[in-house]
């Protein structure tokens, strides 16, 4: 049975389009596992309220937790130097300004971008919106981490969304355990594949048709 | 010759109006003076970014004056315990918030409480924060000349200068009367020392409903 | 890790074009980025839209200070709240430019700090109850919400900020001092390219960060003020001297 990528190689991949001095929001799930794969330089936005943040606290350092100083995902960081705080009105005039690189995890991604991730139609909320569609909206560069497939080995790159939209034509680089596919004008673009892995199969996987790149190589960290 | 009160009396009646605790922003003019007169407590806002500030900076102590910290019209302040700065944004979201009182000047008050102050329309004139003032204040007090230098009247039925804002005045005092706005008309309230109700009501162009307790203005 | 600290005014602002949107906070002399404007006027870019508090007559020689009115022969629009005092003529000073097709843009000075928000935040516009019943109204939708009255007003984006700060980090966080905060922090929310200049640069951690008010992000250009610059501590307290010995300055000011 074939490997799959896991969570921490999908956010070491992530991490990989990042470059110092760049702002970068980190969502919920593996996008903060990007944090402890990142060049130096990199300066985290979260919406509560900060920019600039040091690194997560870890669970054999509880001495260093304090709720004054957490993440969009509840995790604790670490005051850093040259740190902002500021309030949430700020927060998502810095979000919506252009100026952020976004990573969020998807529940689907279509072939012209669009993505869902906050609500897969289930129960009678579906979900909770958040800041997401700020982020999808807002950011100058949106990178999505996700699972290529669902659990039952259904599509999530989708030719349309089924779930409820975050945002329409958003979607800039989607990296997940099988492949890193770049959004175009044209389609989806396949630019790597998870080790071991061809072409043929990722597509087998995908339900919109993939332009296979010229260049097309290996997931490499 | 009678006489009309002079600037300072009238901003010693409109201070009398404010109270302990009170934020208040004051305009151009007479109301600036009314900080002098005003009791302990009252707490100054400044369009420009700061409240609570202390007092003004004089003249002969000109060692103290600091271009970081003056008023809208340009005059020195000396920083106070408990002061705040901020943003003109904040400034106006405080200004709009419906927590504040105003005193400001005016060319014309009309018998609805029309205000306009910011321009006689003739070469334009600006608006700068009278408009959020006269929009966002809990209470606006305005200081005036009952006339203008030809002797019309600046009390009148409907503004002919462009407005600044309509029925929000709910005070108002001039070098002759203290007059309230109220829903069935302007109510005269006080006159000038010297002064009879009959004698104001010839230099006002609507008509005045005289109140029953009429007195003179006391300082 | 991109270098935003500049040792020149003049290169800070030499790719600025024509045509340009340029929001930069004036109280007269107070919170004026009067480097930044003395460098542009030496640029000589036309054609400028200029976006800022205080529009009043220059009345000092430009050794001693600057303000955006010196900027008025390279202007094609305006958009203030303040357009001249009354003590030095009123709006008078700009009308021959008027005539020559400068266009003069009125308004609130809490809707021009709303409209700079709804910029940074990019909404399509807002709805303001200020203005309504006057000439604030001319030109714009209205409408009735909740049975109040609104004007539509659409949002102000900047090309570019001049902001006037007291200390920088070497990432651009900005802390400012007193009444030279004024719309500088929206500003730089609102453009799309911020330029700063400060008193005093520092290196990076030596501003706490809860003092922080413009968070380097929005910053992308840092200018430290020079000895021999405008706007120094020494210049704007030689200011306040030259004022007072002028007798309506005087007046206005001490009363």
């Amino acid at each position: 049975m074939k490997q799959r990528l896991d969570r921490e190689t999908i956010g070491m991949r992530a991490a990989k389009e990042l470059k110092g001095g760049d702002c970068v929001n980190l969502g919920f799930g593996i996008p903060t596992l990007c944090a402890l794969y990142v060049p130096e330089g990199i300066r985290f936005q979260t919406e509560a309220g900060f920019l600039g943040y040091g690194r997560l606290v870890m669970a054999d350092e509880i001495e260093k937790a304090d709720w004054h100083y957490i993440d969009a995902s509840g995790r604790f960081c670490t005051p850093a130097p040259g740190m902002a705080i500021f309030d949430v009105v700020t927060s998502f005039a810095m979000i919506r300004s252009g100026r952020l690189i976004s990573i969020m995890g998807g529940f689907q991604v279509s072939e012209k971008g669009d993505l869902a991730n906050w609500n897969t139609g289930g129960d009678a909320l579906g979900g909770t919106i958040g800041g997401a569609m700020d982020l999808a909206v807002g950011s100058r560069k949106v990178i999505i981490t996700m699972d290529h497939t669902t659990k039952e080995g259904n599509y999530r790159i989708v030719k349309k969304c089924s779930y409820p939209l975050t945002a329409k034509e958003c979607v800039d680089l989607v990296i997940t355990d099988l492949a890193v596919i770049e959004v175009t004008p044209e389609g989806l673009l396949l630019k790597e594949v998870a080790p071991g892995w061809t072409a043929e199969e990722v597509q087998a996987l995908t339900e919109p048709k993939l332009i296979i790149a010229p260049d097309l190589k290996e997931v490499e960290l | 010759m009678k006489q009309r009160l002079d600037r300072d009396a009238i901003a010693k009646r409109a201070a009398k109006e404010l109270k302990d605790g009170d934020y208040v922003n004051l305009g151009l003019g007479i109301p600036n003076l009314c900080a002098l007169h005003a009791v302990e407590g009252v707490i100054f806002h400044t369009e420009n970014g700061a409240m609570g500030y202390g007092p003004l900076v004089r003249a002969d102590e000109l060692e103290k004056a600091d271009f970081h910290y003056h008023d809208a019209i340009g005059r020195f302040w000396i920083p106070a315990p408990g002061m705040s700065c901020f943003d003109v944004l904040t400034s106006f979201v405080m200004i709009r918030s419906g927590r504040m009182t105003v005193i400001l000047g005016a060319l014309q008050v009309s018998q609805k409480g029309d205000i306009a102050n910011w321009s006689t329309g003739a070469h334009g004139g600006t608006i700068g924060g009278a408009m959020d003032l006269a929009f966002g204040s809990k209470r606006v007090i305005v200081t005036m000349d009952h006339n203008t230098k030809e002797g019309k009247p600046r009390i009148v039925r409907e503004c002919t200068y462009p407005l600044t804002r309509k029925e929000c005045v709910d005070l108002v005092v001039t070098d002759l009367a203290v007059i309230e706005v109220t829903p069935e008309g302007l109510l005269l309230k006080e006159v000038a020392p010297g002064w009879t109700a009959e004698e104001v009501q010839e230099l006002t162009e609507p008509r005045l409903i005289i109140a029953p307790d009429l007195k003179e203005i006391e300082l | 890790m991109r270098n935003k600290v500049f040792s020149s005014f003049d290169e800070a602002v030499a790719d600025i074009p024509d045509g340009a949107c340029i929001g930069m906070d004036s109280w007269a002399i107070a919170a004026t980025p009067q480097n930044l404007i003395a460098a542009l006027k030496r640029k000589g870019v036309k054609d400028l839209t200029i976006v800022t508090h205080c529009f009043i007559p220059m009345i000092f020689s430009e050794d001693k200070a600057t303000m955006p009115s010196v900027l008025l022969p390279q202007m094609k629009k305006l958009i203030t709240p303040v357009v001249g005092i009354a003590h030095l003529g009123g709006p008078a000073f700009v009308e021959e430019y008027v005539e020559r097709g400068l266009e003069v843009e009125q308004t609130t000075i809490g809707t021009m700090s709303s409209r700079l928000y709804a910029g940074a935040a990019r909404l399509g516009g807002i709805y303001n109850p200020v203005g309504v019943g006057t000439i604030m109204e001319e030109g714009k939708e209205k409408r009735v919400i909740d049975g109040k009255d609104y004007i539509l007003e659409k949002p102000i984006r900047l090309d570019y900020a001049f902001i006037s700060a007291h200390k920088a980090d070497k990432l651009g966080n900005l802390v400012y001092k007193g009444v030279f905060r004024g719309d500088g922090p929206v500003m730089a929310m609102a453009a799309d390219f911020t330029i700063a200049e400060v008193d005093e640069l520092l290196e990076v951690g030596e501003i706490d960060a809860e003092h922080v008010i413009t968070a380097g992000i929005f910053v992308d250009r840092i200018v430290e003020i020079p000895e021999d610059g405008l706007a120094t501590a020494r210049k704007l307290k030689e200011m306040i001297y030259e004022l007072h010995s002028i007798e309506p300055a005087r007046k206005l000011m001490f009363g």
